[in-house]
């Protein structure tokens, strides 16, 4: 179980906080859908959990235990451009093969095709490199994934193809699921996939900085 | 106003050493806009959304070689005067401030656009400042700079760039990627009021389901071909006409969610028939044997031999 709790976190004393007082928790094989508008956390949210940011207040655990600080991270992270989350210099084989090379059905699944791997990443297009950077969490050592508006800018028989092998590795390896989004039907789609008994709650994502000119809205977190 | 027909963009590319080889990324494109309408250009990455949008501005690189017509209010549409026209009669609203200078306030820029149309400073920021209040951006914008705005005021001022001038014609080039759906509907719903004004919109998106709350006709793209256009309404109405563009309305979470398998042809690689002979169901030894024209079939244009009336 991936657990945040009280979470609290801004860049400096000086800014204002960008979560506050946050909770979650993903079960092992659940998909948990996170909605609110822009500037509300979410991606800082994500990062935190996936141990790219150490919250000012408040813990992450997984299974109990804090996140490892070295190795491998169990919460991976998928964001929006894949252009600026691989090393441009890497070509496409050391990038997938850096920490666990995933498994070549996975590879065929995502549609990779064997020429890409000595291509280098502006080499391909941003559908084509999003794939590549899927690839690369999909291992065994992965528990958790958050995918940060993963599809956002790819056309919609990607996003389904994308979504098909990312659900079908969640469900072999009980792998839990946060996945940040704008897209209301995706989001409707994918979280009632799993098997576990459908609640919602309801939860307040709001900052500082929104809440002086901005109604709070409510801020929903599907679980299926 | 705007008439592409059977537009082909390649690239000549050294291989190694000093032999050359052709690549073809956009074979027999078309597309019409008429003053007052909104087309939108759908299609997967590299289906050439953005070469289409690079050759009405005239900045493709220096190896591409352009095929076929353009036409642009009934003169052809050449590298000189597409020089001419881009930024006056031709107007781009780029993708994201990214595109904009980071190191001269919005207000600054804004202004820029409406001198290098041969208004003076005064008038020019006149226009600005009307046109910022057009959009309901806080008095206190012109002063920001690009990295100071949210991004729903982003794409007010990135709006406003194309607002200034007098353009025919306005490129939209995925305005709408990862936003609030509240963002995404204003967003449109500018682009609508600049179609208003009897301006031809071309609105290149991924998102079908923005493309269709705007559009009034859909241009289908792919691997550099147009495969369909279709009025805006033929997509919730089954009334689509090539199975590609079929496959993509089922692919969207709200239908089917189910992804068609396989990828583009890759550019150095094209088959001699059909583009998406190789993923379609309906393909047949015939699809193999030549690329099939574009044909008027049910009120829209497709180009499939198997479609039918």
């Amino acid at each position: 179980m991936l657990k945040g709790e009280g979470l609290w976190f801004r860049y400096s004393a000086k800014l204002p906080w960008v979560v506050r007082e946050q909770s979650i928790t993903v079960m092992p094989g659940e998909v948990v859908g996170l909605v609110a508008p822009s500037g509300y956390g979410k991606t800082t949210l994500g990062k935190l959990l996936a141990g790219y940011l150490t919250p000012s207040h408040g813990r992450i655990t997984l299974d109990e235990q804090p996140l490892p600080g070295r190795g491998y991270c169990p919460v991976q992270l998928v964001f929006q451009n894949p252009e600026l989350s691989v090393n441009p210099r890497w070509r496409v084989d050391r990038i997938l093969r850096e920490e666990h090379p995933p498994q070549i059905h996975y590879l065929d699944a995502l549609g990779i095709h064997p020429s890409w791997m000595t291509r280098y990443p502006h080499e391909l297009s941003g559908g084509e490199l999003q794939r590549v950077a899927i690839a690369r969490v999909l291992n065994r050592n992965t528990r958790y994934l958050i995918a940060d508006e993963m599809t956002a800018m790819l056309d919609a028989n990607t996003q389904a193809l994308i979504w098909q092998v990312v659900l079908s590795f969640a469900r072999q390896y009980h792998v839990g699921i946060i996945v940040i989004s704008h897209n209301q039907p995706l989001l409707q789609r994918i979280c009632q996939q799993g098997h576990l008994p459908t609640e919602r709650h309801i939860v307040n994502l709001v900052s500082d900085q929104q809440s002086s000119h901005r109604p709070a809205s409510d801020v929903s977190i599907t679980t299926s | 106003m705007l008439n592409i027909s059977n537009l082909g963009i390649t690239f000549t590319q050294y291989d190694q050493g000093l032999h050359r080889k052709q690549l073809t990324v956009i074979t027999d494109l078309d597309l019409t806009v008429q003053a007052g309408e909104v087309v939108a250009v759908v299609g997967a990455s590299g289906s050439g959304k953005s070469l289409l949008a690079h050759a009405l501005l005239g900045i493709l690189p220096d190896n591409a070689q352009l095929s076929g017509m353009m036409v642009f209010q009934e003169k052809p549409l050449t590298q000189r005067r597409c020089e001419a026209l881009r930024g006056k009669a031709i107007s781009l609203i780029p993708q994201s401030v990214g595109y904009l200078d980071p190191l001269m306030t919005v207000g600054r820029q804004v202004q820029r656009v409406g001198q290098l149309n041969g208004l003076s400073s005064r008038t020019a920021k006149t226009l600005r400042n009307r046109t910022f209040v057009r959009y309901e951006l806080p008095s206190y914008t012109p002063k920001r700079y690009p990295f100071q705005l949210s991004g729903g005021m982003a794409r007010r001022v990135l709006v406003s760039t194309a607002a200034m001038t007098q353009a025919r014609l306005v490129i939209a080039d995925e305005p709408t990627p990862g936003l609030h759906p509240d963002v995404v509907t204003e967003t449109l719903s500018h682009l609508r009021e600049l179609a208003q004004e009897g301006r031809g919109v071309i609105l290149i998106t991924n998102d079908i389901e923005a493309a269709l709350q705007v559009a009034d006709r859909v241009a289908v793209f792919y691997a550099g071909t147009t495969v369909e256009i279709a009025d805006a309404q033929d997509f919730t109405t089954g009334n689509l006409r090539h199975p590609y563009t079929q496959a993509l309305w089922r692919s969207l979470p709200q239908n089917d969610f189910l992804p068609v398998p396989g990828n583009q042809p890759s550019s150095d690689n094209l088959p001699m028939g059909c583009l998406y002979g190789d993923r379609c169901s309906w393909g047949t030894a015939e699809c193999e044997k030549a690329r099939p024209e574009l044909r008027f079939v049910r009120q829209g244009w497709v180009r499939c031999i198997h479609a039918e009336g």
